[in-house]
């Protein structure tokens, strides 16, 4: 019982720690890891001795595991990771093997540290676990604090903790990096990811949208994480952006929807496709993300100004 | 004026609440009177371009493919004289499905936006010609049935084949999310696509008032009395591939209005297999619509699904009939 | 010229024959008793002489073969009352007689006076107008055989094939409907009616048709079918026989096994 309330507690503190989390995982990055971490976790043995074989099983884990990791350390990735379209670090990758998170390829890999996302099916996890194997799992990052967070916590559990603070380092020059345009008002931006979903409050492509200059059409209209716009909303807001993701070539319905005959009523709108795996995961390629959309932020205000200048004449 | 008179009246007029309902209400949530106001003069442009080409064909094809569920509902019940039969028992929804999820797959419905009607609609067809394939055209109705089971298995099997093997899990869950039936952001286009193969099908399926009155009989006595069977049957499949699977292909696949809104309107028209079926088109019209509009209106941001949303509207009505059926005999 | 007339009619089910080379005709003004042991083919030649199911042989119905009418034409002419008493809706009983009527109405056209008098007359004619209202689907098996027997009477069709009738009938409504029956056939209608009650067939037909294993045993006047002898190679039983002034009495007494 005891045990329980221990662990709801933490949950809890970890859910609901947005502003200080970065700067206590900071503080304790070389103990076990921010945070963030289930309590379980503290019983391991720390970041002292640097795991020789690594496993990841999610693409966000993979991804910050491909940036952190010494050579030779991360022997696994998930299958998603090889994936050009889903993966911003496919090349990296490289020839690393594979996995697709099924607890026997996994056991037989002999890892001493598995790096799992908190959503991924748990039943191998827990058979992993259950075989003495070590689990880490990571939540889904919200925003940029998550990101620092989980970023620490990676570098931490791997045994290179400085190369966290580098990559965190990276990640807020990227998003210090003011150039933003002068706006009196900010311009309106939605994002349409694949599946026609959006995203809304409480969401990375929120804080990307805000930390480039954005007000997100999704948030402002009451979505909080996914959720969906109709064409009739997009029509009668008529934000100034629309962002296509472009996850997948594949079946894009956001495209689908795009080619209505009514959204020619979105005439004025500025149209931009961008690689969405940029922000589907809390690593430091989120300044990328921050700083292309600035550039449209740039494009999209000198379009303004010279559609000003002309209807002045 | 009987009562009975008073039905059809009755369910034509909530039908046109529900359809200006359906015209007036929308996430955009501008008055009412200025939405119509751009719907007929097009003052606003913004608004009269929501209005006239996303709420309008919203609502034609809630009103449509609702009537062709409620009405071919309604005709298979009295064909098959069975009060469980409905339109994807004969296997037409889950072909078309199927057709639907293969447009996502291979890709043709990003090329192509006409691609997943037309595929959706070749699968219903597909499906009600395999099934008087193996059912034979003058069979009867239990091997309809089994035949109609049959397809629809296969169906819904190669469909969870088809998501199973989806390359990604974004296909994925649109290919579900699909399946789950919606009206959101449909066009003209869709009206055009599907309008004329659900007129063409309701007109057929409304000419079994006849043969469906005989079939009370038993089909020995309803051919005694000069009810070419075989006819019969090419009507009611026919008109149900037609109607149903054009509903399917614009709007994926929406059940239990073919199953629960004859079945509720039956007592009402006095257990007439006839007169049944205007009622059901009108009142499966109506539920579509007041579906559609509770949609919106519930949470617009979730696009909370028509199939889910019948599903629970329809779920206890029946259950209380189940209730009162056992009640009844017991 | 016979209202029904079958030529050497052979019906099939696999292999064997169910209904084998039978020949007989029915004219105008008779009620002919089609009878047999269970299984001798009464319903499968009822079928065929309606064209509901594929045969050899021919029908003629009014002097043209079968084939040549069309089924609303056929239904004009001949009324078929199935043994299966199937309603599959609980419609009034004023509305399942009404069914009746369906081979001489327009499709959509509402009951013309004619129809509304002929379905008058059936309910009259079958004993039921006092639960017209009533749903059919709830009457009693009994009352449910006659409301059938009124529906197909609305059909007011020279010819009534019906397939056992009185099964499930008290002995007074029994007596009714055959006597009904008669009635038709003094009207100058023609009935073939299939029968297990030896007596009801000899005291209420004016001829008999005898069935054994799909073949014709035995036609004619109900004295002569009925004898000892062809009862015993028919039902291999023995009977009762006897007679008051209202004609023969035919009780099955005893099983005779060969």
């Amino acid at each position: 019982m005891r045990r329980i309330v221990a662990i709801l507690t933490a949950a809890f503190l970890a859910g609901s720690m947005p502003g200080p989390a970065g700067t206590m995982a900071a503080a304790d990055a070389a103990g076990s890891g921010g945070g963030a971490e289930p309590p379980s976790a503290n019983a391991g043995t720390g970041a002292v001795a640097r795991p020789a074989r690594v496993v990841s099983t999610n693409l966000c884990t993979d991804l910050l595991a491909l940036l952190l990791a010494e050579p030779g350390q991360l022997v696994s990735v998930s299958h998603v990771v090889h994936d050009p379209v889903a993966s911003p670090l496919h090349q990296m990758a490289g020839a690393i093997p594979e996995n697709h998170g099924a607890a026997e390829e996994i056991h037989l890999l002999a890892p001493d540290l598995v790096l799992a996302g908190e959503w991924d099916d748990p039943v191998p996890l827990a058979m992993l676990e259950s075989l003495g194997i070590r689990v880490e799992r990571f939540p889904i990052e919200r925003d940029f604090d998550d990101a620092r967070a989980n970023i620490r916590r990676v570098a931490a559990l791997l045994g290179v903790p400085e190369r966290g603070e580098a990559a965190v380092a990276e990640l807020d020059a990227g998003l210090a990096d003011e150039k933003a345009p002068p706006w009196h008002e900010r311009p309106v931006a939605v994002v349409l990811g694949a599946g026609s979903w959006t995203s809304g409050a409480g969401t990375l492509t929120d804080a990307v949208l805000a930390a480039a200059g954005f007000r997100n059409l999704a948030a402002e209209r009451g979505i909080s994480g996914m959720g969906r716009l109709s064409l009739e909303e997009l029509l009668l807001a008529q934000p100034d952006l629309i962002i296509v993701g472009d996850t997948y070539g594949t079946p894009a319905l956001a495209e689908e929807r795009l080619r209505h005959p009514a959204a020619r009523g979105l005439g004025r709108t500025r149209r931009v496709a961008m690689p969405d795996n940029l922000w589907t995961c809390g690593t430091p390629l989120l300044a990328e993300a921050v700083a292309m959309l600035r550039a449209e932020a740039r494009a999209l205000a000198t379009e303004r100004a010279n559609l000003a200048g002309r209807g002045g004449r | 004026m009987t009562p009975q008179r008073l039905v059809l009246p009755l369910l034509g007029a909530v039908t046109l609440a529900l359809f200006v309902a359906s015209l007036l209400l929308g996430p955009a949530g501008a008055p009412a009177g200025r939405s119509l106001a751009a719907l007929l003069t097009g003052d606003n442009p913004a608004l009269a371009l929501v209005m006239r080409e996303i709420r309008l064909p919203r609502a034609l094809l809630g009103l449509g493919i609702g009537a062709a569920l409620g009405l071919a509902g309604a005709a298979l019940q009295g064909y098959l004289r069975n009060p469980l039969a409905e339109p994807g028992l004969l296997g037409v929804s889950a072909a078309a499905a199927l057709g639907a999820v293969l447009a996502f797959y291979t890709g043709l419905a990003a090329l192509l936006p006409l691609a997943l009607p037309l595929m959706a609609l070749g699968g219903a067809f597909a499906a009600t010609l395999l099934v008087v394939g193996l059912a034979g055209v003058a069979g009867g109705a239990l091997t309809l049935i089994l035949a109609g089971v049959a397809v629809s298995s296969l169906a819904g099997a190669l469909t969870s084949l088809v998501l199973n093997l989806s390359p990604n899990p974004f296909a994925a869950s649109e290919i579900m999310f699909w399946l789950l039936g919606s009206l959101a952001d449909r066009s003209w286009m869709h009206v055009t696509l599907a309008g004329p193969f659900i007129l063409a099908g309701m007109g057929l399926l409304l000419l079994l008032a006849r043969d469906l009155e005989a079939l009370t009989l038993g089909e020995d006595a309803a051919r005694s009395l000069g009810i070419p069977l075989g006819r019969t049957r090419a009507l009611a499949l026919g008109g149900t591939a037609a109607a149903v699977g054009a509903g399917v292909a614009v709007a994926g696949a929406i059940g239990f209005v073919g199953l629960v809104v004859p079945h509720l309107l039956r007592p009402v028209v006095g257990h007439s297999p006839s007169r049944l079926l205007p009622a059901a088109a009108l009142g499966g019209a109506s539920f579509l619509l007041a579906a559609d509009v509770a949609a919106r209106l519930i949470a617009p941001e979730r696009d909370l699904k028509l199939g889910v949303l019948t599903a629970l509207v329809g779920a206890p009505f029946f259950l209380r009939l189940v209730w009162t059926t056992r009640r009844r005999l017991a | 010229m016979s209202l029904l007339a079958l030529d050497r009619l052979t019906v099939r089910r696999g292999p064997c024959p169910v209904v084998d080379d039978v020949s007989f005709a029915i004219r105008a003004g008779e009620v002919v008793g089609l009878i047999g042991p269970n299984g001798a083919g009464k319903t499968t030649l009822m079928r065929a002489c309606l064209g509901l199911i594929p045969a050899e042989g021919r029908v003629a119905i009014t002097g043209r073969p079968l084939a040549e009418l069309a089924p609303a034409e056929r239904a004009r002419i001949v009324a078929y009352l199935p043994q299966e008493r199937e309603i599959a809706w609980p419609i009034t009983v004023e509305a399942l007689v009404a069914l009746g009527r369906h081979p001489h109405r327009r499709p959509g056209a509402r009951l013309s006076a004619a129809d509304r008098a002929a379905v008058e007359t059936a309910l009259e004619m079958a004993e039921v107008s006092a639960f017209r209202t009533r749903p059919a689907t709830e009457l009693s098996g009994g009352e449910r055989a006659r409301v059938l027997m009124a529906r197909a009477l609305a059909q007011e069709a020279p010819l009534l094939l019906a397939d056992e009738p009185v099964a499930g009938l008290d002995p007074a409504h029994a007596l009714d409907l055959m006597e009904t029956l008669g009635h038709l056939g003094a009207e100058g209608k023609a009935v073939l009616v299939s029968l297990h009650d030896l007596t009801l067939a000899a005291r209420h037909c004016t001829r008999l048709v005898l069935l054994r294993a799909g073949r014709l045993l035995a036609e004619g006047p109900p004295e002569a079918v009925l004898s000892p002898a062809t009862l015993a190679a028919a039902y291999g039983v023995s009977a009762f026989h006897a007679a008051d002034a209202r004609g023969p009495i035919v009780v099955p007494t005893g099983r005779i096994r060969p």
